[in-house]
């Protein structure tokens, strides 16, 4: 009989968490009853027999503060009981833990099923409880709910969700002799994300004589099995294979056209092969684009490795677990370059609607606060749970992100150059190596996630493609591969993600040449699975090893004192096959050279008509100070400090510039400074930029103006500019012309310009591209409705700092110091917060001069370094007049500002100085005695438009000299901090 | 002179340790990182060391609450070699005069398994609870220390100015009894503290509702010392969150003078 158990805290504590719930219900229905009350709840199911009391109340209970029942309720103290569990096969770690603990006292094992509970009282309806439960408590693709009154919780059963496939696995052939319309609905039936020229080149494929002869020595049959053409559809995926930045495109602008072959040849690689020419011995790439993350030099002993990638279609669906997911997940990539890199900071960047979106949702989307909460929460557990600190970030709001919010994870890592005497950013496999897999089982989830997330969003995508992370199996899992490394126990390493086990050993056989994987081999979750579904699932927290055989024990016998689960699944050969048995039975056959290099290049076409509308005249406020602090609580501008609180951001010890700075460390950081080795005075600079308002008009001027915003970021802290290095992550809507998507031609030219941008000014700022990811279907189609995210390029950029000492803040430091603004200001407000904040749209979308700007952030880099500097503050979002009001209430200083002496375009008028959002331009505030050393350097750039005062005011003149804005600056920091106070 | 030997342990969700064992060195003793599977295999032994970390992280995800897993493999879990409980070989450890460390997550070990308060040795009196925000939360903190504690980690100290990062943090005791004793005995070494470094029950210079403002106590004897906020995380002037206001950097970070007391005492009686 099945144990039932409940845990709760004692009577007279404050239930933290029930309290918490209890919010988050009033916030999602405004109307309910304040005075309800809600306590949570923990509730077990053991399934097993002979536990004694003594072993429950170890493993359940601290026993200060809470009570435990066991097969009886804990109380019936209530109107409703709400329970929330977990459906079959989706993630329990909480389950998992409980599990374990059992087995420490007992070692015995006993399947633990984890639950939460949320006693609500006062005057509510089932029918209430039911849709609290729905909208606040539960997401029904992953979680079950019972409803329960006081007197049927008197009857209330176990509930045991385990996975009972009653499935006997087996391979069936498929067959591809079909008509073209055949190929397309067999490609949509079957989520294979492959469009009718694919299908037809793995039609022709099979259909060759010679492939069924060499088929038929095998011992396969003339038709592909499923094992195969799943394989296929997921190396081929657009998620693995890019594509559409692969593909030939014809673009056309103003009548011109050309032809551009391959856009992350041409635009992306191109700019970092120019860049690296030109640098010669300064080069600072050690490895790009050729592995799961990008390698450059940081000391003499170490490399710096970074990816960051998305995971946009399972956080709408499911915001916690997706961004879970998205957050371990990328930690792979950098873990899984060379022969593996040890974890230093994350970096988070997401894109919502607005939180307090009003109106009816569309099936199957969450209301952008659930997302927002949920992803959040994903983020927090994944990062602080594995001990990485997420040093820097942003959130970007636009009811665009309604259909499919945008969730950007990055990690950096760092890897010494040499381990036991071998580079450690290659990797090296030989024909006889064993395939090892460590860390997770494999099981149902993430079944078709590549594939799944290179469609768009629609009413029946796939749940399966949903699952949860658990960081604490991969923290077990890192802890041990970073001990079998330095102990030259494996050769190659990589990581589990889209397509599992089909893209990481298919990735590394074409290093020895082939492979052959024994699909009977790796240990399962549950049985039941087709060997298919073995080779695809996308089950979490597994890596991919090469180990030479004289190696093998000793990695094994490690791997089980440490508590991880490998196992050998197979040979690297170098037969030229990609090979798959099962039951000793060959169940896959492909060529490599096929699986690798078949896929039929596309060919599109790209036209650029530029649709806008002419600037309007700018709007002028009537009340200045009023109309600034509604832009200081605009979405976008305001203060994120509830969400970068409740991420560690100083675990590793090497915290330098945090992401929250000032007098009250609640400013706004430009850029994070870490030092990830802690004997050396050497820094890691990390920043993000990101506009996608500016798509709007030109996604050219988009682009350009995300990587100038990312590296004046990272100059503002102290970043030196001849040691940086960049990533591009694009998220497009989608670009490829059909039925469904009449205006895909415009949205490729729309991504063309981007490429032109980033080739353009990476190598106008020398710095490389290293590393990039493309999420191409940002779309969701329901019914009678499409929403498309606004093309969005997130640009991450790393560096060094010399010595972290030296580093600048944005905050004002001392009063008397003056301002001077670094660069000139435009009438560039098109697509801006202000004129978003009228409505407007308009044209003159900002334009940056790389060459001026570089040479500003090297003259900044050098008073950086001479120690001129007291604050150094980017201006984006809001322009000039945010830029003042962060850095004044951030240091607790007031500020006195002339706009007669901000160098401006002629004709520009007060309002527009403000709020224009030129590029490239930076607020100093430096101490008088350092002034002329600082100017001298400048050359005139560099304007002193005021000074640092100790009252605590804003206070700004306008060009005929009157008060323009004068406002006490606690009241601009309420307005900043109010809107995402939760 | 004996050379100080600093355990760091780690493994299943712990994850301070490299700065842990950073601080440890920097204060002038020998440091090795050990994973717990090392211990529990023999091949490191308690005995060889005079100062036992117990580092911050997340042991087993805290799944069933902070430390709640951590606190079964101490009382069951049998080390290969000896078949003893990692409990028994950290009460004689203390027994032999040495001295254990917990921060944060070893902090909510040391107390779910009964070290601490330690009277009766192994009997859980007091914990960790849910911070009432019921939010994890990373911020600076300042801490009064009692003048009169026997806690040797916190001697010739006033105050602390240091991170928290935890979402169970809120200490309580099982009864008032408890409580008057662990005050009574000036075991509570840090409080948290207002701006006149007073111990308050504010938010958020108290950042979870702590009973009695307590963030860290330690055993009758002051050789065994657990508390929430991080001293390994202020082991560098640069990582305090307003060092770029300071008008010159100290030497060095505020936190290094838990560790350094910690090495001078074992220097006194080894």
């Amino acid at each position: 009989m099945p144990y039932r158990i409940e845990v709760g805290l004692k009577p007279g504590l404050f239930d933290a968490r029930g309290e918490r719930s209890k919010k988050q219900i009033l916030r999602a229905f405004p109307d309910l009853d304040k005075n309800i009350a809600v306590r949570c709840i923990d509730v077990y199911t053991v399934d097993g027999e002979d536990l004694e009391d003594t072993w429950i109340g170890d493993a359940f209970c601290d026993p200060v503060i809470q009570d435990i029942a066991v097969n009886t309720p804990l109380t019936r103290e209530f109107t409703w009981y709400i329970e929330v569990g977990y459906k079959p096969g989706v993630t329990d770690n909480v389950g998992r833990s409980a599990s374990y603990a059992l087995h420490l006292i007992t070692s015995r094992h006993y399947p633990v099923y984890s639950a939460r509970a949320f006693l609500l009282l006062g005057d509510l309806s089932r029918s209430q409880a039911e849709k609290i439960a729905g909208d606040c408590l539960a997401n029904s693709l992953i979680q079950y709910v019972r409803i329960l009154d006081p007197q049927e919780i008197l009857e209330v059963k176990p509930h045991i969700s385990v996975v009972s496939l009653n499935h006997v696995p087996a391979v069936h052939e498929v067959s591809l002799d079909l008509d073209d319309q055949g190929l397309v609905k067999l490609s949509r039936e079957k989520t294979l994300a492959l469009n009718l020229e694919e299908m037809k080149a793995i039609a022709s494929f099979i259909a060759d004589p010679e492939v069924r002869r060499v088929r038929t020595q095998a011992g396969l049959g003339e038709k592909l099995t499923d094992v195969e053409l799943e394989c296929l559809a997921q190396t081929w995926s657009e998620h693995c294979k890019h594509k559409i930045f692969n593909a030939e495109i014809d673009y056309r602008e103003n009548g011109r056209s050309e032809r551009v072959s391959s856009l992350f040849k041409t635009y992306i690689q191109g700019a970092t092969r120019d860049i690296r020419a030109r640098a010669g011995e300064k080069d600072i790439c050690v490895s790009v684009f050729t592995d799961n993350a990008g390698v450059i030099r940081f000391t003499d002993d170490h490399h710096l490795v970074f990816k960051v990638e998305t995971h946009n279609s399972p956080s709408a669906l499911d915001p916690y677990g997706g961004a879970l997911t998205g957050i371990v997940g990328v930690n792979r990539d950098p873990f899984g370059t060379g022969i593996g890199a040890k974890l230093i900071f994350n970096t988070d960047v997401f894109c919502f609607a607005d939180p307090a979106y009003a109106q009816d949702l569309p099936p199957k989307i969450l209301h952008p606060v659930r997302i927002f909460e949920g992803v959040r929460e994903g983020v927090e557990h994944g990062g602080n749970k594995s001990g990485i600190p997420t040093v820097n970030g942003c959130i970007v709001f636009d009811d665009r992100y309604l259909g499919k919010p945008l969730v950007y994870c990055g990690t950096a890592g760092i890897m010494p150059v040499e381990v036991a005497g071998v580079p450690s950013h290659k990797k090296d496999i030989r024909p006889g190596d064993l395939i090892v897999m460590s860390g997770g089982r494999i099981g149902k989830d993430g079944i078709h996630g590549a594939t799944f997330s290179s469609e768009e969003l629609h009413e029946e995508s796939p749940t399966s493609a949903v699952q949860i992370g658990d960081p604490i199996t991969q923290k077990k899992l890192t802890d041990f591969l970073l001990r079998a490394r330095d102990l030259g126990l494996y050769r190659a390493i990589t990581d589990n993600g889209a397509g599992g086990l089909s893209s990481s050993v298919g990735e590394m056989s074409q290093l020895s040449g082939g492979c052959l994987i024994e699909l009977d081999k790796p240990l399962l979750k549950y049985p039941g699975l087709d060997p298919w579904e073995i080779l695809l699932s996308e089950a979490q927290e597994r890596m991919t090893l090469a180990v030479a055989p004289e190696n093998i024990d000793a990695f094994l016998d490690l791997s089980v004192q440490m508590d991880v689960e490998s196992t050998v699944i197979g040979t690297f050969t170098d037969s030229g096959y990609f090979q798959c048995t099962y039951d000793r039975k060959t169940v896959a056959y492909l060529p490599l050279d096929f699986l690798h290099g078949g896929v039929p290049r596309m060919r599109l076409s790209a036209k650029w008509e530029p649709n806008i509308e002419p600037d309007p005249r700018t709007p002028v406020p009537e009340d200045q100070n009023a109309k600034l602090e509604e832009i200081l609580s605009r979405l976008n501008i305001c203060s994120k400090e509830y969400v970068v609180r409740q991420y560690d951001h100083e675990v590793q010890g090497g915290s330098i510039v945090k992401p929250l700075v000032g007098q009250c460390a609640d400013g706004p950081s430009d850029a994070a400074v870490v030092r990830p080795v802690l004997e050396l005075s050497k820094g890691v600079v990390v920043s993000n930029g990101i506009v996608p308002r500016y798509s709007d008009i030109d996604t050219y001027h988009m682009t350009a103006c995300a990587l100038d915003e990312a590296l004046r970021n990272y100059v503002c802290v102290g970043g030196d500019p001849d040691h940086w290095a960049c990533l591009d992550n694009f998220c497009w809507c989608d670009p490829v012309r059909s039925e469904r998507n009449p205006d895909g031609e415009h949205k490729l030219a729309q991504l063309v310009r981007a490429n032109k941008a980033l080739y353009d000014y990476a190598v106008a700022f020398s710095c490389p591209l290293i590393s990039g990811k493309d999420s191409m279907k940002n779309d969701y189609i329901g019914p009678g409705i499409k929403i498309s995210i606004p093309p969005t390029i997130l640009v991450s950029v790393i560096g060094t700092i010399p010595e972290v000492e030296k580093a600048v803040t944005m905050d004002l430091k001392c009063a008397g110091d003056l301002v001077y603004l670094l660069g000139t200001t435009r009438k560039e407000l098109g697509a801006s917060e202000y004129f978003a904040s009228y409505g407007i749209v308009g044209s003159s979308v900002p334009k940056v001069d790389a060459e001026s700007a570089r040479t500003r952030y090297r003259n900044l880099h050098q008073a950086i370094c001479s120690s001129l500097i007291s604050s150094a503050h980017d201006l984006s979002d809001g322009g000039l007049v945010v830029a003042l009001a962060e850095s004044a209430f951030a240091g607790g200083l007031g500020l006195e500002i002339d706009l007669n002496e901000v160098a401006c375009e002629p004709g520009m008028n007060d309002t527009e100085i403000l709020y224009s959002e030129s590029q490239s331009r930076i607020l100093v505030s430096v101490s008088p005695e350092r002034a002329h050393e600082f100017e001298s350097i400048f050359a005139g750039d560099a304007r002193r438009i005021g000074r640092v005062i100790p009252e605590q005011r804003l206070i700004i003149r306008s060009q005929n000299n009157g008060k323009l804005i004068d406002r006490d600056i606690a009241s601009l920091k309420r307005s900043w901090q109010a809107p995402l106070d939760f | 002179m004996t050379q100080i030997k600093a355990l760091v342990i780690t493994g299943f969700g712990t994850n301070c340790e490299m700065e842990m064992s950073h601080a440890c060195r920097r204060a002038g003793a020998l440091s090795d990182v050990v994973h717990i599977s090392d211990v529990l295999n023999g091949s490191t032994r308690l005995t060889d060391y005079h100062f036992l970390n117990l580092a911050g992280g997340f042991l087993d995800g805290d799944d069933l609450g902070s430390a709640q897993v951590e606190s079964v493999r101490l009382k069951y879990a049998r080390i290969q070699t000896s078949g003893r409980t990692l409990f028994e070989e950290i009460r004689d450890f203390i027994d032999r005069g040495m001295i254990i460390l917990g921060v944060c997550n070893g902090f909510q070990a040391l107390v779910k398994t009964g070290l601490l308060p330690g009277n009766p040795m192994g009997k859980r009196r007091v914990s960790l609870s849910f911070n009432d925000s019921a939010k994890f939360e990373d911020r600076w903190v300042r801490l009064a220390v009692d003048l009169q504690s026997p806690c040797i980690f916190t001697r010739g100290l006033d105050r602390l100015f240091l991170p928290v990062r935890h979402g169970e943090g809120k200490f309580v005791c099982d009864n008032n009894g408890t409580l008057e004793e662990i005050n009574n005995g000036h075991l509570a070494a840090l409080k948290y503290a207002d701006e006149s470094y007073a111990p308050t029950m504010e938010y958020p210079a108290n950042p979870n509702g702590a009973v009695d403002a307590i963030a860290g106590i330690c055993d009758a004897t002051g050789r065994i010392f657990g508390l929430m906020p991080h001293p390994e995380a202020f082991n560098h002037p640069a990582n305090h969150p307003a060092w770029t206001r300071l008008k010159e950097l100290p030497k060095k970070g505020e936190g290094m003078a838990i560790f350094e007391n910690a090495v001078e005492f074992l220097k006194g009686i080894i």
